[in-house]
């Protein structure tokens, strides 16, 4: 099947180069294709319109926008990074995904670009960022963005149910707030575990504040027990711990992330682990296309585990580029500088759309909601990307299979932390 | 062109052999044909079939993550992985599970419609299509749509359990359940295809002899059994082909329904080599299916080939 898929691709990419060369000849126009995953129209139309002036001062360049939907994209992006069809930037993740795409040259070195001029355009971004997206002293990717995960609550319900959210602060507080609003009759957290990322949340959070950063890099490199060290297997315990109280909505096993989200915007759920945007797209998904009313929605970092290494302060969540494509033409480069400059990414960050990898723009993130994250960002002790797409494609997807099987009571702690661990022995094989 | 010429080339040659030409007519007038036409049928048999046949079970003994080439041998190991595997043992009972089901309910279900729908009767039209146009339908549009329908939220399950003031079931978030709601939209899906097969092979029946059997006084269920089962016979092994064979196949519609969850409940071995081959960027591993897959596609066609349809 895959082969057949593979041939397919070389002679519709052949047609392609065949057709691209003959229109080429008819106009000079470069074209730079850029495929994201923003599903959001509005956060679409600040790009359009980013697009639309690049455009109108550069004539003779075009870009062309596409989208695919996440799950989609990064379940194509390995067959369409190999075809001539591939875009020649795209959205990305960074961590063990980007880092093996890089290692097979499928995309361009873009360090010299970066450090010219003494790093005058490397120097615009947040050291962080940069950290996040540089490999064995490499870069591929155009820094973009950065997120954190944090819980999103909805006010009325934490006041029905008689929860505080500035108390939640340490894990068993969490679970009291959670029993408190089943108490009370309310679904406490929508969760999208047909698609499992949504839960790895959970797991990871809880990984990282028992391991604390020190003994996480150590349980990565397979220092010791590797993902059978106490702290993992801990947190392992105490994600059942939070399963065995039934919190997600009703059929959650098979909701996606939007549906969840959804559920959250409806007013069924009253919590969420989920990014900054969570405000935005909460609604967007709900059924009214309206959702919660922003004064409605609160926001509190994910809490700690008592007595356990981790630090309040230490978070979860995106490190975003942009990665560029071996075959790109030269103007993307450029294209990417103007997209992630701080004129387009305050625009960015003002439209709510996202918290800026460009050093000195975060003034610019005016929604408080969004604020809140940023400033958190901003406050963070060790910022840790999402573990599937740190840990790369195969182990990830093995880690968000884990952290639903767990929750679920479809696997103990230690089963799953084993099955992590086969995986990471089966990559270096 | 290089065709071409060597079918003009071979004509002045078979002209010079008037001996050649007088002891077989036939292959120098099939020549040509052969020549013009086979080249295209074998070049691109050659290269969508063969050559990906032989390049999976190449990769299949590497481990490799699709970007350039395969380097790192590991002998059977893929498939050692593979069939110890639970998701991909799964993945095996339920494509059997698929093939009995197609055969205890699907295939009954077709024959018992045609038989309804093959006579002359008022509607019957209207009927043929409304039970053949779920078939036509896009896989992946079944697929979308009954996601809504078994939808516990806003779906049509959510609408009948409410008016029936009972608790909405969650059924393709339900490990044990989700199967069986996968099987009755495969049934739903494909059983039009079947009953079509039915109608024309009842169509093609000799009336005579089930007229000369209700002379002889046989019952309604006697005609069926003993006149029109053995006549449909063929008709019914190949309906039975079909089906097995579709179910190897199948893909597109569980992947809108469920994809492959909850815990991998719902993998067939297409959406198993998808899930685990391609999306973890496990090549190897997903060539190692595609070849377990193309074994036993092919042992199960060639001997039902063999042993069933020896005579159609």
């Amino acid at each position: 099947m895959l082969t057949i898929n593979r041939i397919a691709f070389r002679f519709l990419s052949a047609a392609a180069i065949g057709a691209l060369a003959f229109s080429s000849t008819a106009s000079a126009d470069a074209v730079v294709k850029w495929l994201h995953v923003e599903s959001n129209p509005a956060f679409v139309k600040v790009w359009q319109d980013i697009v639309d002036k690049y455009q109108a001062e550069h004539p003779g360049v075009k870009i062309e926008m596409q989208f695919l939907e996440n799950e989609a994209f990064k379940a194509k992006l390995p067959t369409l990074l190999q075809s001539s069809d591939a875009p020649d930037f795209f959205y990305s993740w960074g961590g063990g995904v980007l880092k093996q795409q890089q290692a097979t040259g499928a995309l361009k070195d873009i360090t010299e670009a970066m450090n010219a001029d003494g790093g005058a355009w490397l120097k615009t971004y947040n050291p962080a960022a940069v950290k996040g997206l540089t490999f064995d002293g490499k870069m591929s990717a155009v820094p973009f963005k950065m997120s954190t995960v944090s819980f999103f609550y909805n006010k009325e319900n934490f006041t029905t149910a008689g929860v505080d959210a500035a108390g939640i602060k340490t894990w068993d507080d969490f679970l009291g707030a959670v029993k408190k609003l089943k108490d009370a009759g309310i679904t406490p957290i929508a969760g999208g575990g047909g698609e499992k990322w949504p839960i790895h949340f959970y797991w990871s959070y809880l990984v990282m504040r028992n391991a604390g950063q020190q003994g996480f890099d150590e349980i990565k490199t397979g220092e010791g027990d590797g993902f059978l060290a106490p702290a993992a297997i801990k947190a392992g315990e105490q994600l059942a711990e939070l399963g065995k109280l039934e919190p997600f909505q009703q059929g959650y096993l098979g909701s996606t992330w939007p549906q969840a989200l959804g559920v959250f915007g409806d007013g069924k759920a009253a919590m969420i682990l989920g990014f900054d945007t969570t405000e935005a797209n909460q609604r967007k998904n709900a059924g009214d296309g309206k959702g919660l009313a922003s004064d409605n929605i609160g926001r509190f970092e994910f809490p700690v585990v008592e007595g356990a290494a981790g630090a309040a302060t230490d978070t979860l969540g995106g490190i975003n580029g942009w990665a560029v494509t071996a075959k790109a033409p030269p103007e993307t480069l450029d294209f990417l500088a103007y997209l992630t400059g701080i004129e387009s990414e305050r625009l960015m960050a003002k439209a709510g759309q996202i918290l800026p990898a460009v050093a000195g723009a975060e003034d610019s993130v005016t929604d408080p909601l969004m604020h809140q994250s940023a400033e958190q960002l901003a406050r963070s002790t060790w910022h840790q990307n999402f573990f599937d797409q740190e840990l790369g494609p195969s182990v990830g997807r093995v880690v968000n299979d884990v952290s639903v099987a767990i929750v679920s009571g479809q696997m103990s702690s230690e089963e799953g932390a084993q099955m992590i661990q086969d995986a990471i022995e089966m990559e270096k094989m | 062109m290089t065709n071409f010429s060597a079918a003009t080339a071979a004509g002045p040659v078979a002209e010079a052999r008037p001996s050649a030409r007088r002891k077989s007519p036939t292959v120098r007038g099939r020549l040509p044909v052969l020549v013009l036409f086979l080249p295209p049928a074998l070049l691109l048999f050659t290269i969508f079939v063969i050559l990906p046949m032989g390049e999976a079970a190449f990769y299949s003994l590497y481990r490799w993550d699709g970007y350039g080439l395969p380097t790192q041998f590991v002998g059977l190991r893929n498939f050692e992985v593979l069939f110890k595997n639970s998701a991909f043992l799964t993945a095996l009972k339920n494509n059997f599970l698929i093939i009995v089901v197609s055969l205890i309910f699907q295939i009954p279900l077709a024959l018992w419609l045609a038989t309804m729908l093959a006579t002359r009767i008022k509607g019957v039209v209207f009927f043929r299509l409304i039970f053949f146009l779920p078939y036509v339908l896009a896989d992946v549009a079944a697929g979308l749509i009954w996601r809504f329908v078994y939808d516990g939220d806003y779906g049509l399950f959510a609408a009948i359990a409410g008016l029936l003031g009972v608790e909405t079931p969650y059924v393709l978030a339900d490990k044990d359940l989700a199967i069986y709601a996968v099987l009755a939209v495969i049934v739903w899906k494909y059983f039009g295809f079947h009953m079509m097969l039915f109608i024309a092979g009842l169509q093609s029946l000799d009336r005579s002899v089930l007229e000369a059997a209700e002379i002889d006084g046989a019952t309604g269920w006697q005609r069926f059994r003993f006149v029109t089962l053995p006549l449909l016979s063929s008709t019914l092994r190949l309906s039975v082909f079909f089906a097995v064979v579709g179910s190897l196949q199948l893909f597109d519609m569980i992947m809108p329904l469920t994809g492959g969850g909850p815990f991998n409940s719902t993998q067939t071995m297409v959406t198993f080599l998808y899930n685990f081959g391609v999306t973890r960027m496990q090549v190897g591993l997903g060539s190692a299916v595609g070849v377990v897959l193309f074994v036993i596609c092919v042992t199960l066609a060639f001997s039902y080939k063999r042993i069933f349809m020896r005579n159609d």
